[in-house]
């Protein structure tokens, strides 16, 4: 019997009209808002892990290709497919290989999250100005010196900005990852669909955890780039 | 690997259902699910297009609105496809035309945000030279700024339409059968015909990215091209690395 197809009731049907209508209801919520506390967490967890692994394998790509130009159209490229087959594709065509259960779902976010930062990150090394990197050699750093000190801090505010993306997006995406057994906010929605209090409080979590997500990456950004504030000030 | 080929005959060959009574599978019925696939994707791509690109348009050429065209894709964005689906099925309803309202409003955000950068982006220069030369502010948007952002409004296309061809296979849950069908109801089409949906999904979101990879590519005007147009790179422009796109 696959796990799926179980449709839980997850309420008792009382006399209440309001939840035997289905309808909004705010007691029902307040009586009931701790059975999210554990798919909310495990939708951070998805999140987290799969756009903090999809950082490390996607910006070391873009380190790569960046100094070997020719990289830069065959990695795109065979991000750029895996970047568009659909998530819930890609979350049945993975079962047969790796079953059910985190680790499938954790493949296919990343997979979708890598086209998104190594773009970020290329163009971001890409738009650091000739003349920057100039006065770096001139200060006498090596090619390794240059690329930590000089062009991945002044890279930061496009690197961040494809974090971002990368993060909201995969919120959405994990709304999907019970399909592959792994839980998350998206299991309550589909779960009971038909009772608007869970969807609003379920949809609800999930819109509020991709902001809290963003303006976390936002907040570090403004911490670990001053100077960007420096500049648009003067 | 077996299971692969299971999900490769489902597609070619009849068999019983494991629910028991029906047939399922083969091309005939694959075609039955891809069909309303296919137009809820094309009705709601076509709607969301005849609202976005005049409307990105025209905040791009009055330069105005451009933190709401801008800022409506990150706000998209942040909305999970399966919480507006279920939005829709509690407070709106289920059905065909619900769910294209649905996909319409997934679909509006990438198209609007891309169609302002489009207009934006075009040289000031080239705009100021076209009124010189006595052009109306129809004819300047006609003539000059829109097919100079045709690539980026095309790239704007692309994503909404992988987008909503991904989303469409979750419309069962709305009342309305898709390719999504055999994903969502394993019990009347098995492990294989789930697996080969998702083959076919995958498929049809690849096959679409390179089709319109392929249209952007011809509306690009001449002048805006690359050098150097060979085959193979016309090809290349084809794959996703090359869709042209505001990186916000």
């Amino acid at each position: 019997m696959n796990p799926l197809l179980a449709q839980v009731e997850i309420r008792e049907r009382t006399s209440d009209t309001c939840v035997a209508d289905n309808g909004f209801c705010p007691d029902w919520i307040a009586h009931h808002i701790d059975r999210y506390v554990d798919p909310f967490f495990q939708h951070v967890v998805l999140t987290v892990v799969a756009v903090a692994i999809g950082f490390l394998i996607a910006f070391s790509l873009a380190l790569v290709a960046y100094r070997r130009r020719w990289l830069i159209n065959p990695i795109t490229q065979v991000t750029g497919v895996l970047y568009t087959i659909p998530s819930i594709a890609a979350f049945f065509l993975l079962l047969p290989l790796t079953g059910r259960g985190f680790v499938t779902a954790t493949i296919a976010l990343v997979a979708y999250v890598l086209l998104i930062i190594f773009r970020n990150v290329l163009t971001g090394l890409d738009n650091v100005p000739e003349e920057t990197k100039d006065a770096g050699r001139g200060m006498g750093l090596t090619d390794r010196q240059l690329l930590w000190r000089v062009e991945v801090p002044l890279a930061l505010p496009e690197i961040m900005a494809g974090l971002r993306i990368a993060v909201t997006t995969t919120v959405g995406l994990a709304t999907l990852a019970f399909f592959a057994g792994a839980g998350g906010l998206g299991e309550q929605i589909f779960a009971d669909i038909n009772f608007k209090s869970n969807v609003v409080v379920a949809g609800g979590l999930a819109v509020a955890l991709a902001g809290m997500l963003d303006a976390v990456i936002l907040l570090t950004q403004r911490a670990i780039t001053p100077w960007t504030r420096a500049a648009a000030a003067r | 690997m077996n299971d692969f080929f299971d999900a490769i005959d489902f597609i070619f060959s009849e068999r019983e259902s494991p629910a028991g009574g029906s047939q399922v599978g083969g091309l005939g019925e694959l075609w039955e699910l891809m069909w309303p696939h296919l137009q809820l994707s094309g009705v709601s791509m076509a709607i969301a297009c005849a609202v976005a690109i005049p409307l990105g348009l025209w905040l791009g050429h009055v330069g105005k609105g451009g933190f709401i065209a801008i800022n409506a894709s990150n706000v998209g964005r942040a909305v999970p496809t399966l919480a507006l689906i279920a939005f829709f099925v509690v407070f709106i309803g289920v059905g065909f035309w619900n769910l294209t309202l649905a996909l319409v409003l997934l679909a509006i955000p990438p198209i609007l945000t891309n169609a302002y950068t489009g207009v934006r982006q075009v040289d000031r220069d080239t705009v100021d030279s076209a009124r010189g030369m006595g052009m109306t502010g129809a004819q300047v948007v006609r003539r000059v700024e829109l097919p100079l952002s045709l690539p980026l409004i095309f790239g704007g296309i692309r994503i909404s339409a992988v987008n909503v061809i991904a989303t469409a296979t979750i419309a069962p849950l709305a009342g309305v059968t898709t390719l999504g069908d055999p994903i969502i109801n394993v019990n009347t089409y098995g492990d294989e015909g789930r697996l080969a949906a998702a083959l076919v999904v995958a498929l049809l979101a690849v096959v679409t990215e390179v089709v319109l990879g392929a249209v952007q590519r011809a509306v690009t005007p001449r002048g805006l091209r690359l050098e150097g147009g060979s085959r193979w790179r016309r090809l290349a422009m084809a794959l996703p690395n090359n869709r042209r796109e505001a990186t916000t």
